[in-house]
């Protein structure tokens, strides 16, 4: 991702260079069997939700009435829901949302939160007190809080839980940049910069962006972790996307009945696609810090 | 050699484990120290000379193996255990480090601290221990030591802290005192005093000393003996005088002719200056200044808490010419700078650049005033970004202010000002971290000349490089001078290079011009007080001149005092 930064109007070799760094970066991360691991988990898990229909086709959209309830067999490997529904076809077609969901929202949450963090930094004095202050308040007031109020005004679809995710976890990742762009700003090459005449605009596109380009895909990893636990949690609620549409947590939500009465396979399949693609998630996101925390050596 | 030696490494070898390999750093290291004898261990960065220091007190880290001996008063420390290691820790062998101000405790207080150190290694009850370290504080002459002993290590100043360090390396009387650059961190004249504290402590109770160091004026001030270190190796090793005015080893001989000399009276050396330096020196009445401070004051905060960083100071820089800002930390000399690069807004005065006031020129104009400075600031890590080639550090000025400069263009330029600062062109694809600190500053140089400036304002520009790489930065900027033209703004604490490298220098005390005039007369002949003690405290590297300077210096202290 170095790369892509540097990559715009750079005279000289700079791809070489990015390479270089972003090279070293890829062998301590491939040093890390957890992170690798992960990585492969995370690959499988999208790779099951987005190609697996294509192989293993089930009806997500009609109620079967007569399949409804029966165990694992040859003909449905994880067995059917309440409605009929192939509970192994819906996990992936929840896992679909669940990803999709997560991802985009986690990423909105570093976006925003990385904006928002780096003009603070960047800028000081009290806007910096005051956007923080700002922060501040955001985390005082329990996301769940905020969440319950909002769905009880409307019915999100999936852009509208996206959004409404995004919007809740920006704060900490805020927070990061922000600390990140304090540090960066004061560099003697960013100071050398300012000195000789170099706009606001090119020291933070040059010099802080590129270089907190690590922390926040760091960020962004544990963010997306973050937003998938928080989409499981909010169709737990019976806040998320609403039936025939489901994902991992209305699928345990759904479940949850059922499982005092036996039918183990609706609830722990869902409950370990969270718990795997989380900690993946949250493995990637450590073997990156690791693998980023060479810089400037 | 009468006595038993103190500390007697045979044959010590040391070796790293790390990502790439295995990395040895010191190899076959023979020395010992007498009791009451000081032991000078200097070298450059990366010699090896800590690690010797680590290994002798058996503290080297996880990753490190040590092979070979080194005893301590009888103890052979190379393969001890962790609890007989601690035993002789603080009692037989104790160290004072770099930096005073990580090497305390900030939550406690000082005299807990010393007292702390006492009780580890003595069975005395708490009220004993306080009183002896009030004692401790007292011998290194820590003013009202029954106050001072409450304080917490903020409260003291870094010469203070340092004084701390001591104190709590000599609670039990060790036999042996390890010191890693004890001065590095510290002004000259308060390096001068606890090189004083020193000496006197190791004479008085006839501990042996070993004192890591590069500074050759240090050694020359302190050492009895000499071992130079290169690469790991001992390359030679002998009394002080013998090393230091009679060396033998080729590297001894270079490192030696690198270290830049204070001239302290008669006629000092052609500094390899401009052609204008002889106007310059007469003051060059008529031409306008290339950047004027007039009556510049800047203050940091507001109300009781406002730090006055300058207060009203005046500093012209003429073309052609280099006037080196000097001073103690704190004298704002720094920040003299930076105003003078309009990094920092003054609170009152007036900056002009090239004739043009700074304040008033707007847009455009303030875009076009800034394209002829150059900057070249201190840590040569920070100043370049790690994400960035070599060329494209260099180019950031041009594509700040040549947007329209063809890329095929743009890549001469930068061949070209790689060929003046006398770096290969091969470089400029590498990674900033790729280079030496010596080349980094270098690029920072071909940065700062890119665009051809009329003001370089440099920063401290080789005090975190070794002397023989400082030598090369210098020549290199002094050549470029002569060719170029430019006026140079040379901020440094090392007298001995602003000597060699300034026609005028500017003195700064506490945010104010102390004096100021052409090298030779100021450096040479100082009128005020403040210069002249700043001047007797820097250490010459040639022990007898040494001697006498240090002389004379406790002669007019005491003087004054009296």
């Amino acid at each position: 991702m170095s790369a892509v930064q540097l990559a715009p109007e750079a005279p000289g070799a700079p791809v070489t260079v990015a390479a270089t760094g972003f090279r070293l970066a890829a062998r301590r991360f491939r040093g890390n069997t957890l992170a690798v691991i992960g990585l492969a988990v995370i690959v499988v898990i999208v790779l099951f939700c987005f190609v697996g229909p294509l192989l293993y086709p089930t009806d997500q959209t009609h109620t079967l009435l007569e399949q409804a309830n029966q165990g694992p067999s040859a003909a449905h490997w994880l067995g059917t829901d309440a409605v009929g529904h192939d509970v192994l076809g819906r996990l992936m077609y929840g896992g679909k949302v669940s990803l999709m969901v997560g991802i985009a929202a986690g990423v909105l949450a570093t976006v925003v939160g990385t904006l928002w963090g780096s003009v603070a930094g960047y800028v000081g004095g009290w806007v910096d007190a005051l956007m923080m202050r700002v922060v501040d308040a955001g985390i005082a007031i329990p996301a769940l809080f905020i969440l319950l109020v909002i769905s009880a005004i409307t019915t999100p679809g999936v852009a509208g839980l996206i959004l409404i995710l995004g919007l809740v976890s920006w704060l900490v990742p805020s927070r990061l940049i922000r600390a990140e762009t304090l540090t960066l700003k004061n560099r003697d090459y960013v100071l050398t910069l300012r000195a000789i005449g170099g706009s606001h605009a090119r020291a933070i596109g040059k010099h802080l962006l590129p270089n907190s380009v690590s922390t926040i895909v760091v960020a962004a990893t544990f963010q997306v972790a973050d937003a998938i636990l928080l989409v499981a949690y909010v169709s737990y609620l019976g806040l998320g996307v609403q039936p025939p549409a489901t994902d991992w947590g209305g699928m345990l939500s759904a479940g949850l009945t059922a499982a005092y009465s036996g039918r183990w396979w609706l609830i722990v399949p869902p409950g370990l696609a969270v718990i795997l693609i989380v900690c993946a998630f949250n493995a990637v996101g450590d073997g990156l810090r690791d693998a980023f925390d060479v810089r400037g050596r | 050699m009468t006595t038993e030696p103190i500390l007697r490494t045979s044959d010590l070898g040391v070796s790293f484990s790390t990502e790439s390999g295995t990395v040895s750093a010191v190899r076959g290291v023979s020395l010992t120290v007498a009791p009451g004898e000081t032991l000078a261990l200097v070298g450059e960065s990366g010699s090896g000379k800590s690690t010797v220091a680590l290994a002798a007190m058996g503290l080297l880290s996880g990753n490190a193996t040590a092979t070979g001996s080194a005893e301590v008063a009888g103890h052979q420390v190379v393969g001890a255990s962790e609890p007989s290691l601690r035993a002789l820790r603080g009692s037989t062998v104790s160290m004072v480090f770099q930096e005073p101000a990580t090497a305390l405790d900030p939550l406690t207080r000082v005299g807990a601290q010393i007292a702390e150190v006492i009780r580890n290694h003595r069975t005395v009850t708490a009220a004993q221990a306080a009183t002896e370290a009030v004692d401790l504080l007292r011998r290194v002459g820590i003013p009202s030591p029954e106050q001072r002993a409450r304080s917490f290590p903020f409260q003291l100043s870094g010469g203070q802290r340092q004084r701390v360090v001591i104190a709590m390396a000599i609670a039990n009387s060790p036999k042996l005192l390890i010191a890693d650059e004890p001065t590095t961190a510290l002004d000259v004249t308060v390096q001068a005093e606890i090189l004083e504290l020193l000496r006197k402590l190791a004479v008085d109770t006839g501990t042996g000393v070993l004192l890591v160091t590069h500074n050759m004026g240090v050694v020359a001030d302190f050492a009895d003996r000499v071992a130079v270190m290169l690469q790991g190796e001992i390359v030679e090793n002998g009394g002080v005088e013998d090393v230091l005015l009679r060396p033998e080893h080729e590297y001894t001989k270079r490192l030696l002719a690198a270290v830049p000399r204070l001239d302290v009276a008669g006629d000092r050396p052609a500094a390899p200056v401009g052609a204008g330096s002889a106007d310059a020196a007469a003051g060059r009445p008529g031409a306008a200044p290339v950047v004027d401070l007039r009556a510049v004051s800047v203050t940091f905060g507001r109300g009781a808490r406002a730090v006055h960083a300058l207060q009203g100071i005046d500093i012209a820089v003429h073309a052609g010419e280099t006037v080196g800002l000097v001073g103690e930390s704190g004298s704002g000399k720094s920040t003299a700078a930076r105003v003078a690069l309009g990094l920092i807004k003054p609170t009152s005065g007036t900056v002009s650049l090239f004739g043009q006031d700074l304040r008033s020129a707007k847009g455009r104009d303030r875009r076009a005033l800034r394209s002829g400075i150059g900057v070249v600031l201190q840590d040569p890590v920070a100043s370049l970004d790690a994400r960035m080639s070599v060329a494209e550090c260099i180019a950031e000025p041009l594509a700040v202010h040549r947007r329209g400069m063809s890329s095929a263009d743009r890549r001469r330029r930068i061949d070209e000002v790689l060929d003046a600062v006398r770096l290969p062109r091969t470089l400029a694809s590498r990674a900033p971290r790729e280079l030496s600190g010596g080349q980094r500053q270098r690029v920072s140089l071909a940065r700062a000349l890119v665009l051809e400036p009329r003001l370089l304002v440099a920063d401290e520009p080789t005090s975190a490089l070794d002397v023989s790489v400082q030598e090369t930065v210098l020549e290199v900027l002094g050549e470029l001078q002569d060719d170029l033209g430019f006026a140079c703004l040379f901020v440094s604490h090392d007298l001995a290079v602003v000597q060699h490298f300034a026609e005028r220098v500017v003195v700064m005390r506490q945010g104010v011009v102390e004096e100021q005039g052409t090298t030779g007369t100021t450096l040479l002949h100082p009128t005020t007080d403040y210069t002249r003690r700043l001047l007797a405290a820097v250490p010459v590297p040639d022990p007898v001149l040494q001697r006498q300077r240090r002389t004379e210096r406790l002669a007019s202290l005491a003087a004054v005092t009296a």
